[in-house]
């Protein structure tokens, strides 16, 4: 059966997660070491400890996402998570940076590192360089890869892929994207946030909505339409006219959607995909553990070749709409 | 300190890059980075201008190399890249995994949309063979500190994006062909009629992106003119112009007058709006703030 890797961003979620079918948790410490760095939001060491034993007494594993790059001059706070992670029992190390990855494979050479999708390493070529340099198992694959070239990539590499099948949705190659830091000044890859909300102002202007991220105003919605949140690449913003394009303004970049891959599952397993990703740590408890439960129904479904339960989920998607994102060619 | 031209961003015709690197060996830039940085279907209309701009290039005394794409995914792409290495000139990747292809022992430079965010990865990226790391835009100026300095220790050059619309992300998705209403392998080149990209506003019109194909990047230019002595004394070996149409020539004059001291760095961005009419300019990622702003 393909493994599900599920979202906690709190112990409560964690224990939900497991309760509801996740064979695999991934979580983080609450710091800037995670790239879900959340008020409120994430691990302490004794959590951290905690939350592997209660997913190892029901057969369960923990991965602990280390995936922000770590600051020049102060890569301490980033070893420190390495080796307690290690210390608290988890299966692997989920890592982005290089040189974070270097300091892990020789310092902790018995830790099972995972290449996060905050490397973005979107071949087969960068992957298996991954591979040689660091002897990273696994790789979350970045979500700009259709499924045949998921197909193609699983062909010429050794190491396990894990892919995202639903939750939030980047469009720009993820770890490679300032967008947030251009608008806010903290970004996913130096701070663990994107879009953060303590840079969010929500305003009502003459019957309508306005949502601003750092002083940009990135949705305006009529009063009692569903506002989504202000995330910047899923934006309304206006293209003006050039001598050749007309004036186009709407979701330049995506529209504010989800990914929901469901209907693709099988065709992943197909593809040689080791594990399914659910985004959310920053979701509840009740979220994940029925994210959680409908997904372990669907994977079992591939497993005995039935057909994918549709629609179960369309509910908790953002702004009620999804999209099957660049798995398929059509989206480019 | 001296300068670096980087690969052009943008999609040119074949004849605007030939008179681009003609002026460009008449210049006082000390580098030359050329190659598709950005889009592989771009690459055939203009590839066969390379092999004479880098004859030029050597010529005039410039440093050359190659760049790789930003974002390697199709097969075709990572053929390219392979072949890169093979063309005698150094490389400069824009992908880390364009690294697999790195013949043994050969050296190699680094350009900004690789994540070297701190020095242990600045270290392994020397001891791989790196000679040369054009840090990404988005970093302070407190790390470019420590990078600088990490860099000196392990005989790196370190540079820092100098001027230009800096890189902020790279899509799978084409957003060029996504505002004309196409796929992006249905894009018909729309991003050649817009050779500085095309704008992106808020809907209350303040200019904030420009989109570039499947690049995205900052619709102010970012520059470091009103900081290079301050570069130039934490480290920092050479300061990075991008290519953009207009005066360029200009540009790379007025950064070679700063880097050279014969001209002050306080009214330098005053002296560049007079040979960009129109632009903004901003300094915020060096200053740790928002990238987009005015902040040093």
């Amino acid at each position: 059966m393909m493994e599900l890797v599920c979202p906690a961003g709190t112990p409560a979620a964690l224990r939900a997660a497991v309760d509801a079918g996740a064979h695999t948790v991934y979580c983080g410490f609450a710091d800037e070491t995670n790239a879900r760095n959340f008020p409120g939001l994430n691990f302490s060491r004794p959590e951290m400890a905690e939350g592997v034993a209660y997913a190892r007494s029901r057969g369960a594993r923990v991965l602990v996402a280390i995936n922000t790059f770590p600051r020049a001059g102060e890569q301490a706070l980033w070893h420190r998570a390495v080796a307690d992670a290690h210390r608290a029992g988890a299966h692997a190390v989920i890592l982005a940076d290089p040189g974070l990855l270097a300091h892990a494979a020789e310092t902790h050479p018995d830790l099972r590192l995972h290449l996060s999708v905050q490397a973005a390493a979107a071949n087969p070529d960068a992957i298996n360089f991954y591979a040689e340099a660091f002897g990273i198992r696994r790789v979350v694959l970045p979500r700009v890869l259709t499924v045949e070239e998921i197909t193609a990539i699983n062909r010429e590499i050794d190491i396990e892929t894990e892919v995202f099948v639903f939750g939030g949705l980047c469009v720009m190659a993820e770890g490679r994207c300032s967008l947030s830091s251009w608008a806010t000044g903290l970004s996913p890859n130096m701070n663990g946030v994107c879009s953060p909300a303590s840079h969010v102002v929500y305003d009502e202007v003459s019957g309508h909505n306005e949502a601003r991220l750092g002083g940009l105003l990135i949705h305006r919605t009529p009063k009692g339409a569903p506002a989504p949140y202000p995330t910047l690449c899923k934006g309304c913003f206006t293209a003006p006219a050039t001598e050749t394009g007309p004036v186009q303004t709407g979701h330049i970049f995506e529209d504010p959607v989800s990914l929901d891959a469901t209907e693709l599952i099988p065709r992943l397993q197909k593809a040689g995909v080791t594990a399914l990703k659910i985004e959310g740590r920053q979701r509840s408890r009740a979220y994940v553990a029925q994210v959680v439960r409908a997904f372990r129904a669907a994977v079992e479904a591939a497993e005995a070749g039935a057909p994918m339960p549709a629609g179960l989920l369309a509910k908790l998607t953002e702004g009620q709409s999804a999209t099957t994102g660049a798995y398929a060619k059509t989206w480019r | 300190m001296d300068i670096t031209i980087g690969p052009i961003a943008f999609f040119w015709t074949a004849e605007t890059v030939r008179d681009f690197y003609r002026d460009l060996a008449a210049s006082p830039a000390r580098r030359v980075v050329i190659g598709e940085w950005v889009c592989s279907k771009r690459l055939p209309f203009w590839q066969d201008e390379i092999p004479g701009a880098v004859e030029c290039l050597l010529a005039a005394g410039k440093d050359v190399a190659l760049s790789t794409l930003a974002l390697i995914t199709l097969r075709r792409e990572r053929r390219q890249t392979a072949d890169l290495f093979d063309a005698g000139i150094p490389v400069e990747i824009a992908d880390l995994g364009a690294l697999r292809h790195l013949p043994e022992g050969a050296p190699f430079q680094v350009g900004p949309t690789v994540n070297v965010y701190n020095e242990a990865t600045l270290e392994w990226l020397a001891r791989k063979g790196a000679t040369r790391i054009c840090l990404p835009p988005e970093l302070p100026l407190s790390s470019v500190a420590v990078l600088a300095r990490a860099g000196r220790a392990a005989g790196v050059a370190v540079e820092v994006w100098g001027h230009g619309r800096a890189p902020l992300a790279i899509s799978g998705r084409c957003y060029h062909a996504r505002l004309h209403d196409r796929a992006k392998d249905s894009c018909q080149f729309v991003c050649g009629e817009d050779p500085d990209g095309r704008d992106v506003v808020t809907l209350d019109g303040q200019r904030f992106l420009t989109v570039n194909g499947v690049q995205t990047l900052g619709h102010a230019h970012s520059t470091v003119a009103g900081q290079i002595a301050e570069l130039a004394g934490i480290g920092v070996r050479a300061v990075r112009l991008s290519p953009q149409t207009g005066n360029f020539a200009a540009v790379v004059r007025l950064y070679d007058d700063l880097v050279k001291q014969r001209s002050a760095q306080a009214e330098a961005v005053a002296r560049l709006q007079t040979l960009i009419p129109g632009a903004c300019f901003a300094d915020g990622f060096l200053a740790g703030a928002p990238g987009l702003r005015r902040a040093l």
